[in-house]
């Protein structure tokens, strides 16, 4: 199924440019895991080695955040709009 | 540059005291010359007086906001409470981006100081900020 993934300023360097595109998964996981295969320098910005989402990237899928449907499991149906959001975050560490 | 009206520098200022004892946050939105024409506060979901995060709700409004307004999300602000406004080693390995500004505002003295930063590759660069009436 095709939904439409919305990419961050930061991250369109490393993704040929584009501010839209269309992805193919049936669950976020899936989506992401097929990004990192055309895009390998974002892997480590999307996923963790065990394959959960990296600490400082919020997904939604339309208005959802996906950490509470459940993560990189949680579903993606044709039309939905995936949007990635690094974290935005600093402090005087 | 930056330019802030001196409604948005008293915005941001607000936004920062408000969150005391913690860190305030909040995004600009603008134009891609620089100039500020919303301001979208967070709430600190760090919660904390040494770190600041921004709600990534607030994040994905501001987004799809500066969409429907063909604006950009050009930056973000937060406070340091208690020491100066200069990006600390973690402020420039979480700054990513290098077409925002990095705005600090300092609550350390009064009258509170803010500075606005480009950070690129983790050099950073002071900018200057133009404060419109």
């Amino acid at each position: 199924m095709a939904a439409v993934l919305r990419i961050p300023t930061v991250l369109r360097p490393a993704m040929g440019g584009e501010s839209v595109i269309a992805v193919e998964g049936s669950t976020v996981g899936e989506v992401l895991l097929k990004l990192t295969k055309t895009y390998p320098a974002i892997k480590s910005q999307l996923l963790n080695d065990d394959g959960t989402l990296h600490r400082f990237l919020n997904v939604y899928v339309n208005d959802d955040d996906v950490r509470y449907l459940g993560g990189v499991e949680a579903s993606v149906t044709n039309n939905d709009e995936i949007t990635l959001l690094p974290a935005v975050a600093g402090g005087v560490w | 540059m930056l330019t802030l009206s001196s409604t948005q520098r008293d915005a941001i200022l607000a936004t920062c005291i408000r969150a005391l004892p913690n860190e305030g946050c909040g995004l600009l939105l603008g134009t891609s010359d620089g100039v500020v024409r919303e301001i979208a506060a967070s709430r600190n979901v760090a919660d904390s007086a040494k770190v600041y995060e921004i709600d990534p709700r607030v994040l994905l409004r501001a987004y799809r906001r500066a969409d429907e307004e063909d604006l950009e999300v050009l930056g973000v602000f937060h406070s340091h409470t208690h020491s100066e406004p200069y990006p600390s080693p973690t402020d420039v390995r979480q700054a990513p981006d290098p077409s925002w500004h990095y705005v600090i505002v300092s609550l350390r003295d009064t009258p509170a100081d803010l500075c606005s930063y480009r950070v690129v590759d983790e050099v950073v660069s002071a900018e200057p900020v133009l404060f419109l009436d």
